[in-house]
């Protein structure tokens, strides 16, 4: 591979941008499923700068973290539906503003 | 080449990002997310992260999005409709934002020299070093998270039940 070399600090804005655009969506959207897609995003976002800090220490542990994340996102996706279909269930609406049951 | 791949695929990653947030539709939201995994895996390849590459490929956009895409096919979630009740959110959550966004990248640009460049192969994460690294050193984490995965799986059957 020859060319000029990505600088690392790329990568690391690449990943800024992605988990500010998942903030974003969390802010804005009001579909409770949308809501969990930034939450994906979000991760991912995070995921990247993982593997770019695990690429410029030369540590596994990088490496290690992210898959850790990945799992937690995977059983985070399988409770978070689960709790979806459930509220879908008693109060037939998935729109954010509508479950304030909570609220103060 | 490094850099055209890196940027090629950063960009279908941003613009993917930015197609999640104005669809009105779950599913286009859900199909876009994919497309940022997908290149998401390729900067992970760039980076020597070769493992990781695949189960980002196999479990994010494989398992966990198909799930998401049942739910929202299960449901029959149509386009969400637009209630102006969060007073908070639209009034702060812009400025708040583009500070919180401007705040990492002065961060990373005080922080790391631009020396520090991605060299495709310059360290490669093997399977194998990672195999080793995540049953020497994280086994007791590993472990763990067979504890959660499995209260996970129970506490998803508990609330998928008819009633709660």
């Amino acid at each position: 591979m020859s060319g000029p070399a990505v600088p690392l600090s790329w990568y690391l804005v690449l990943s800024a941008i992605l988990f500010s655009l998942g903030v974003a969506g969390f802010l804005f959207k009001r579909n409770i499923i949308t809501l969990f897609l930034s939450i994906e995003l979000m991760l991912n976002g995070v995921n990247l700068s993982l593997v770019a800090f695990a690429y410029q220490w030369r540590d596994i542990g990088g490496h290690i973290f992210v898959f850790f994340v990945i799992v937690v996102a995977a059983a985070e996706a399988a409770v978070g539906l689960a709790i979806i279909i459930a509220v879908f269930r008693t109060r037939q609406t998935l729109n954010a503003d509508d479950l304030e049951a909570m609220k103060l | 080449m490094d850099i055209f791949l890196f940027l090629t695929f950063a960009l279908i990653a941003v613009g993917c990002a930015v197609n999640l947030l104005l669809q009105r539709h779950p599913i286009s939201s859900a199909l876009s997310l994919i497309g940022v995994m997908g290149s998401l895996a390729v900067l992970y390849l760039l980076l020597g992260a070769e493992f990781i590459a695949a189960i980002q490929v196999i479990i994010y956009a494989g398992a966990i999005m198909v799930v998401f895409l049942f739910v929202i096919m299960l449901l029959n979630a149509g386009v969400e409709e637009r209630t102006r009740r969060s007073k908070m959110s639209s009034i702060f959550g812009l400025p708040l934002l583009a500070v919180l966004f401007s705040q990492i990248a002065v961060i990373v640009y005080r922080v790391f020299d631009h020396r520090t460049t991605v060299q495709f192969g310059g360290f490669v994460g093997t399977t194998q070093d990672l195999g080793r690294s995540l049953f020497h050193d994280y086994v007791l984490p590993f472990e763990v998270t067979s504890v959660l995965i499995l209260v996970a799986i129970i506490g998803a059957v508990y609330l998928g039940k008819k009633e709660i």
